[in-house]
């Protein structure tokens, strides 16, 4: 038996299909799940992909947050769920209290799309168990509000309690505060980034590295096993 | 003239001496005439506005369709094309029970005016075209052309149009994986926003813009109608019908992504679920375009209630809901038993669907408002039997004296110093240079297919996992070379595209073309254009790939300066296997690189002749269809047969600019020999068509000669990937930092 992993989709998720797919190639099943609809049909875990969702009007992230199955999310996450929010999804969870921070424009206000190099902070997460910390890896990254932001005390704590997950290498893409990409929340459970890592599944495709699959088999061993 | 009493059929034909404002309008005096004379008495008002932006220049190619017959006259013999010239886009068989339809438009006015909003709205078109056909949008390419780069406007026009591109089609989850980005002082006032995209359904899932079958009902559905985009009308509406009225409304049109993401995604459940007879979006002209051209295309009349029409704005006239190009919306015919369904599906995805009317099995577009019949008209006279005019063209009087001006005869680099200035120069000029502050605002990943994207020579995408076929699309146009010559210039774009396509190990199948042009008023221009769709429709002729359908965009033109012709070329190519694909990039040190074709003293046009010289003159490189042919046979083979690992094509900057770019893409450097028989001057710069650098293994390189040379296509051994530097033994070398420094600089220094 495999693993259930539910991918959100939103009106104007983008990469829910495309996560799909990684799912699929790491081996686990995918499922997926409805805005509107609140049963999570017995997924072990649930990832909430990137796009617009809402056309990100208001502010990315903050009307999904209150979309029906975001009340199934926030409740189980509360209890062990374990959850991948990956751009928008990323914003949604700041926007539902998942994750500390927010999200701003970019710095350079300009939409931006490359291949990232990133540096794994934290491999004790569930959806990084199968990284080392330290490794260096090349992530896709697009977005327009990828600029993360805390408040000094926020950024503080997650740095002492090494909630940084992952950090922008060479180049900060956006501005973001201490060239944070992705941050967990205290349990592991729920980790949040701004890059695609399911666009770096297939050698063939995206950016021709398989550095985002490690995402998805950490979880299915985590799954797994357990 | 006043708002009461309506203006009725009844009415139009009880007061036949109410003066009309057609000019105003944009109709001619015959024209309008002409529509009296088919109706039997005075249109009413709201026919009046259907027949006006109907039998206008953009929707009726009332300049252009003389010389347009011949893409259909000429169109060569394919068993791969499935739907052809007239339908929303062309359809072509690529195997494997699929099919897949593309098509490039252009947004250019607009993106002058507003240039997000108008590059934005131009994606939004060309999307919908492609999901009326059924298919789900998989990518998008955007060839553009700006005025010069240093000038000031340019920095204005082109970080609102990339921006407007970005954000629509990033939005909408498609991947933008080509175009091209070219700056000319000719396009100052009349930047080039051409638009272009590409969808993948099964062969049974193709969709038509007909009304078939009385009884079925027709949905509008997708965003309220506002009054946005009215653009001619505005003058109807705000300054003879009623004074009282909101003035003067933008004809610019506003696009909402978001919106049209719900409508690619309900629409395409709908065909899913085979819910759809026919299916329509509303582009130019809108309404009156949707209704007429789906009651046309169909076996009956239909009957519209205008009053049913959800609207933004409840002020407007039914001539304004009627010419109305407000975004994000489509129309389909559906089954009334499966209404509900459909409408079912809107409602999941937040779409407002509403029934605005019926096929009936009469041959009239009958249209209702506030109880009254103010349309009542044979649909085909609207969407079909617009005017056509044969304008007088001639040769201008100027085109002599341009081609006598040989740029062959311009003073050329005498030392390897002199060389290595003009690379340097030529790698950094705003044309040449890397457009990657550009391509990286646009989504290149998404939908998690792309194989190829810019700066490839031509964007890939897969369709099939399993099988790993997919489709390769590339877009060239070189307004140089259609103004020396707009004949072969047109060729030219074709011989490229097609090259780019096979460069990357595709098969060329079918052809799209973007004809952008000055006044057809102007006999010049007119002869242009006559000339470059004469030279498109032999060339694709030859070369067996058919135009599937495209786009005119004519008055590209500040006071009595025309842009160069332009016409902008699309080629869509299939590959069994993209895993067999070839990149530009130099892959391995050691590898040889072989020179594919003929190299002759060639500048007229060239990038050369522009970026050391300004110059423009001469005459275009020199067109060999059979050669393009088989260079393409021999690229394609190569890639499936795994003899070449990298490949690029030669076009504009000649070989030099190609090796560069190789050589920065793959970060490996090379060193190159000029072969005997030619100086190292033509050897780097010159254009001459029909031609590629390979990479070859040196495992490959008997087997890969011997190809060639049994199929007749001359090739020479010009060097290895080495080092990290580009260095041309004797003449001069320059290290692929330097390179870098003036390759990617020029852009972000002059736009960022």
């Amino acid at each position: 038996m495999t693993a259930r992993i539910g991918v959100v989709t939103f009106p104007g998720s983008l990469d829910d299909r495309d996560t799909q797919r990684a799912i699929r190639l790491a081996g686990a099943e995918p499922v997926a799940l409805w805005h509107k609809d609140k049963n999570l049909h017995q997924v072990d875990a649930v990832v909430l992909p990137g796009g617009f969702s809402y056309g990100d009007y208001l502010r990315a992230g903050a009307i999904s947050r209150f979309s029906p199955v975001m009340e199934t999310v926030i409740e189980q996450a509360k209890v062990g769920l374990p959850v991948l929010g990956i751009c928008n999804g990323f914003q949604i969870l700041t926007e539902a209290h998942l994750l500390p921070g927010g999200m701003l424009g970019n710095d350079h206000l300009h939409f931006i799309c490359r291949d990232q190099k990133l540096r794994v902070e934290n491999a004790d997460t569930a959806w990084t168990a199968d990284y080392t910390a330290g490794q260096e890896i090349h992530i896709p990254l697009k977005n327009m509000d990828g600029r993360y932001v805390a408040d000094p005390y926020t950024l503080d704590k997650l740095e002492a309690e090494g909630r940084v997950a992952f950090r922008y290498l060479d180049f900060n893409p956006n501005g973001s505060l201490n060239d944070i990409a992705g941050i967990t929340n205290e349990a592991g459970n729920v980790v949040g980034l701004m890059p695609h890592p399911e666009h770096a599944v297939e050698p063939l495709v995206g950016s021709g590295r398989t550095d985002g699959l490690p995402f998805f088999t950490s979880i299915l061993k985590k799954l797994v096993n357990a | 003239m006043s708002r009461t009493p309506l203006d009725t059929v009844e009415h139009a034909a009880a007061t036949p001496d109410v003066e009309l404002p057609w000019a105003e309008l944009g109709l001619k005096k015959d024209e309008y005439e002409r529509v009296v004379e088919i109706l039997g008495r005075r249109p009413t008002g709201a026919e009046l506005a259907m027949y006006s932006v109907m039998w206008s220049e953009h929707c009726s190619y009332k300049s252009s369709k003389v010389h347009l017959r011949q893409f259909g006259e000429k169109a060569p013999q394919s068993d791969a094309l499935l739907v052809g010239i007239g339908e929303n886009a062309g359809v072509v068989d690529v195997g494997q029970g699929y099919a897949v339809t593309f098509k490039v438009e252009s947004h250019n006015h607009p993106s002058y005016v507003e240039p997000y909003q108008g590059a934005a709205t131009g994606v939004g078109g060309i999307v919908r075209d492609i999901i009326a056909m059924g298919a789900r949008p998989v990518a998008v390419v955007d060839p553009l052309r700006f005025g010069a780069a240093d000038h000031p406007d340019t920095k204005r026009v082109l970080p609102g149009v990339v921006a407007g591109i970005g954000g629509y089609g990033n939005c909408l989850g498609l991947p933008n994986i080509g175009g091209e980005v070219v700056f000319d002082a000719c396009y100052q006032g009349n930047p080039l926003v051409n638009a272009g995209a590409i969808g993948v359904m099964r062969h049974e899932d193709i969709h038509l813009a007909k009304a078939s079958g009385a009884g079925n009902k027709v949905i509008l559905y997708g965003a309220r109608t506002g009054g946005d985009g009215i653009g001619g009308a505005s003058i109807l509406a705000s300054e003879t019908f009623d004074d009282a009225k909101p003035s003067k409304r933008p004809a610019v049109q506003v696009g909402d992504p978001f919106q049209e993401k719900l409508l690619i995604e309900c629409t395409l459940e709908a065909f899913q679920e085979k819910l759809v007879v026919g299916i329509q979006d509303l582009g130019a002209a809108g309404l009156s375009c949707a209704t007429s051209e789906l009651a046309s295309n169909g076996s009956g009349g239909m009957r519209v209630t205008l009053d049913d029409v959800p609207l933004r704005d409840s002020t407007l006239s039914p001539e304004e809901i009627l010419m109305s190009e407000s975004q994000e919306r489509m129309c389909a015919v559906v089954e009334p038993e499966k209404v509900d369904r459909f409408l079912e599906i809107c409602d999941k995805w937040d779409v407002i669907a509403t029934v605005i009317g019926e096929v009936t099995d009469g041959d009239r577009l009958e249209i209702f408002w506030h109880g009254g019949k103010i349309v009542d008209v044979d649909p085909r006279t609207v969407a079909h039997d617009g005017p056509v005019y044969e304008r007088p063209y001639a040769r201008p009087d100027w085109q002599d004296a341009l081609q006598a001006d040989d740029a062959n005869k311009l003073p050329r680099p005498q030392t390897g110093e002199e060389l290595k200035d003009q690379v340097r120069k030529l790698v950094a000029s705003p044309n040449q240079a890397s457009k990657k502050w550009i391509t990286s605002q646009y989504d290149h990943f998404v939908q998690g297919n792309t194989v190829l994207a810019q700066p490839e020579d031509s964007g890939m995408i897969r369709i099939d996992e399993e099988s790993g076929l997919g489709v390769a699309i590339a877009t060239d146009g070189n307004g140089r070379y259609a103004k020396l010559d707009p004949y072969h210039g047109a060729q030219l774009a074709l011989a490229e595209a097609y090259r780019n396509v096979a460069t990357t190990g595709a098969k060329p199948l079918a052809v799209s073309d973007c004809l952008n042009f000055g006044s057809p008023e102007d006999p010049a221009v007119m002869w242009q254009f006559a000339e470059a769709v004469r030279g498109l429709a032999d060339a694709c002729l030859q070369l067996g790939t058919p135009v599937t359908g495209g786009n005119v965009s004519l008055y590209n033109q500040t006071g009595e300066v025309a842009i160069h012709p332009t016409p902008v070329v699309a080629v869509l190519g299939v590959i069994d296997d993209v895993a067999r694909r070839t990149p530009v990039a130099f892959q391995e040190e050691g590898q040889l690189l072989y020179l594919l074709g003929d190299t002759r003293e060639e500048f007229g046009g060239s990038a050369w002749s522009q970026v050391v010289h300004d110059h423009l003159g001469g005459l275009p490189p020199k067109v060999d269809l059979e050669r393009e042919r088989l260079l393409a046979e021999i690229l394609i083979s190569a890639s499936r047969d795994g003899m070449i690992d990298s490949a690029h094509d030669l076009s504009d900057g000649g070989l030099v600019q190609a090796v560069v770019e190789s050589a920065l893409l793959g970060g490996k450097g090379a060193r190159l020999v000029v072969p005997d028989g030619l100086d190292a001057f033509t050897f780097l710069f010159s254009e001459s068509a029909g031609r590629a650098v390979v990479a070859v293994p040196r495992s490959e390189e008997v087997r890969f000669n011997d190809m060639c040379g049994a199929r007749g296509l001359p090739v020479t051994r010009i060097g290895v990937v080495d080092g990290d530097t580009v260095d041309v033994q004797g003449e001069f070398a320059l290290s692929l930092e330097e390179l870098r420094t003036a390759h990617e600089e020029t852009i972000p220094a002059l736009l960022a």
